[in-house]
């Protein structure tokens, strides 16, 4: 085993880590805003690939030029079920929460499966097909503008919290809503913008993806397990510990599951979010 | 007439009739058929059905252009030419209905045997209810193991079982050697780590063994992972001869494309159907999908070299618009695997029936299966099945092996992804 394939595996893992890193994002905003689970989130990354996927089947037009308009339109879908849904459970018991999140998921698998078939779909020919090879690694080129969009992506949400008034007025309202209240900042509209943001990093997750992973109905379900994994593990709330839980839980299930055997790979990262609870129960980057 | 006496005429001619039932239904042989009519495997049910209801009518109708048992025999001859009748019922993939239908079929329908399911878990339960009402139950097209190592007496399967397609992989590796000179010698096995896979990968491994092949890795993956960039680089860094994969669909596609992103060019990849015989895997890889080697349990161009699958096939275009695949063309194998064996028992007596079968002796010539025949062994289990191996070239799955039934000659090494 040579330092090369180490190398090699190690940067694979950090590719998909930045990947898993955006949805986690997504999750770790609405959450921190609203304490909601979301259990639809990995539905909201369904739908970004759906979106990619039909934009490419119907009009020739690739996951990366219509990535604007899947985050726009992913934008709207949790706004809009904010408003319908959302927000009528906000003070309810924790189990209509999870009820109502739980029960999105199981309706917008229900609904892809419905319309679109329980068939494997895929974006054909991406003008990202390719490689990138150097130094004697290589890398597909999919995977490469794929994390290199989840990077920019989760760069943009970082600054739109640090930089803008809006995103100040967010941040106040995840650490304490009524004083946040009291300074005039509109809850209500605070809370639809967390769902359109996270809902539109899923999907935005979901569009990249798309460029090289199969598309079906409960996709979702792929990757919400390591979504949820990295919001306990950054850090509930926290941006910045979504994002280096990402690459550390990458790095761990590749270069892990290479070293060791594949068929654990999850437990490895599954055991190195036990010893952060355990060591840190407030995650990474978390404020206990 | 007078109109007053009418009604006697009826009745007397009620009687007549009435009489006339039992001789009318002797010349029926009911054989009641179980598959996933609805439910999720409803489509694959639907081809089932009509693949047996071709076969039954074919044995009842007059064109006897068809070399196969009892085609264009107007029924069977020795029940003074009783027609054919098969009583479909539907299990909804479920275990526990198809229990129950088994039992409906026996009690009410009186049917002389039973045949189905598809899937396994239904067949094993289904045969049991005719085990115990000592029915003999004939299944065409389900492939677990198990099901023949039960020591029913009563059961009896024409298809090949998932042990023999593995076993037919190495058959193959062997042929080449013999015959085109090619010594593969390190196989790694790639495989999900449910029942499926394991299964698959344990018995590799003990053919391996028994050939003489290294097994220079095995890779158990968790299906539907995010990512198989770990288990590729370790397949990469054992460098095998030859691949032996079994995966399902979206690990399939997965799996393809990383080997192409990191590179990875085995000699040959050998897949164990599934995943990489969906029609969406070539849809979906494209060209990258080329020259993918997999096992099948049957190939519309086995046409080329056996004429009766062709003529088949048309009749069951001229119905339904769709050609055989190894599902249907199984179901239709065994309705004349069955009705072969009543004819020749020349009653429907369970016990003659069952006696029948265990002396069934089809030849190939008679099969639109690449078979060496129908012959079962002491566990009911047909000892001449047989699979075929499948390449994908230019975008078509072609028969490349045994070689005497091949459309075309392997492509053998894999060519590099970037030479392609």
């Amino acid at each position: 085993m040579t330092a090369q394939l180490l190398l090699q595996t190690l940067l694979s893992g950090i590719l998909i880590g930045l990947v898993y890193a955006l949805v986690a994002v997504g999750l770790t905003l609405i959450f921190g805003v609203m304490d909601i689970v979301n259990f639809a989130h990995g539905e909201f990354l369904m739908l970004g690939m759906y979106a990619a996927f039909w934009g490419f089947a119907l009009w020739k037009l690739d996951p990366l030029f219509t990535l604007p308009l899947t985050a726009l339109l992913l934008f709207a879908l949790g706004a809009a079920l904010y408003r319908l849904i959302i927000r009528r459970i906000t003070d309810a018991p924790m189990l209509s929460q999870i009820f109502a999140t739980f029960g999105l998921m199981i309706l917008f698998r229900g609904l892809a499966q419905y319309l679109w078939k329980p068939d494997f779909r895929s974006v054909g020919e991406s003008v990202v097909a390719g490689k990138v090879a150097f130094a004697g690694l290589q890398f597909g080129l999919p995977q490469v503008v794929a994390a290199l969009g989840a990077v920019l992506t989760t760069a943009a949400v970082w600054w739109f919290l640090r930089s803008t008034r809006l995103g100040a007025a967010l941040e106040a309202t995840a650490a304490d809503k009524e004083a946040a209240a009291l300074m005039g900042i509109d809850a209500q509209k605070m809370f639809a913008l967390a769902w359109g943001l996270g809902a539109a990093c899923a999907g935005v997750a979901g569009a990249l993806l798309s460029t090289y992973y199969p598309i079906f109905p409960e996709v979702g379900s792929t990757f919400i397990l390591v979504a949820f994994v990295l919001v306990a593990l950054g850090g509930f709330g926290s941006v910045a510990g979504a994002f280096w839980a990402g690459i550390l839980v990458g790095v761990v299930e590749v270069v892990g599951g290479f070293l060791w055997d594949p068929a654990y790979k999850m437990v490895l990262v599954l055991s190195l979010y036990l010893l952060v609870v355990w060591l840190r129960p407030q995650g990474l980057l978390g404020k206990a | 007439m007078n109109p007053s006496r009418r009604p006697t005429y009826l009745a007397a001619a009620l009687v007549a009739l009435g009489l006339c039932l039992p001789a009318a239904a002797q010349e029926e042989i009911k054989i009641g058929v179980i598959y996933p009519l609805t439910g999720a495997a409803a489509s694959t049910g639907l081809e089932l059905k009509n693949a047996a209801q071709l076969a039954a009518d074919l044995i009842n109708g007059t064109d006897r252009s068809l070399n196969l048992p009892l085609a264009g025999a107007g029924g069977l001859p020795k029940l003074k030419g009783a027609k054919l009748k098969l009583v479909f019922a539907d299990h909804q993939g479920s275990p526990q209905v198809g229990a129950t239908e088994a039992e409906r079929l026996i009690t009410q329908e009186k049917v002389a045997a039973l045949s189905g399911c598809y899937f396994s878990s239904v067949t094993t339960t289904a045969s049991q209810t005719a085990e115990r009402y000592g029915v003999p139950f004939l299944n065409g097209e389900s492939s677990s193991p198990q099901l023949t190592q039960r020591g029913f007496k009563w059961f009896f399967r024409t298809t090949p079982h998932d042990e023999l397609f593995v076993q037919n992989a190495f058959e193959f590796l062997r042929d080449l050697e013999k015959k085109k000179g090619l010594k593969p010698r390190r196989i790694a096995i790639l495989a999900e780590n449910t029942e499926f896979g394991t299964g698959a990968a344990k018995l590799q491994e003990k053919y391996a063994k028994e050939g003489g092949y290294e097994i220079v890795e095995k890779v158990l993956y968790p299906p539907k992972s995010t990512q198989l960039t770990s288990e590729v680089q370790k397949l990469k860094a054992a460098r095998p001869d030859i691949v032996m994969q079994s995966s399902y669909l979206g690990d399939a596609i997965l799996s393809m494309k990383t080997y192409k992103e990191l590179g990875f060019v085995p000699t040959a990849l050998v897949a164990n159907n599934a995943g990489f015989n969906d029609s969406e895997f070539l849809k979906t890889m494209g060209k990258d999908g080329d020259f993918v080697i997999s096992r099948e349990v049957w190939a519309l161009d086995l046409a080329a070299r056996k004429p009766v699958i062709a003529k088949a096939n048309e009749l069951l275009r001229a119905r339904h618009q769709v050609d055989f695949n190894g599902n249907s063309a199984r179901a239709f194998t065994a309705i004349f695997a069955l009705a072969e064996a009543i004819n020749r028992a020349g009653s429907t007596k369970p016990e003659d029936i069952q006696k029948a079968l265990r002396e069934t002796n089809i030849p190939a010539d008679q099969l639109i299966m690449p078979w060496g025949g129908i012959q079962f062994d002491e566990t009911g289990q047909n000892r001449k099945g047989a699979g075929i191996i499948i390449q994908v070239q230019g975008g078509q799955k072609v028969t490349v092996w045994p070689f005497d039934l091949a459309g075309k000659d392997v492509i053998w090494p894999f060519p590099s992804w970037d030479k392609r």
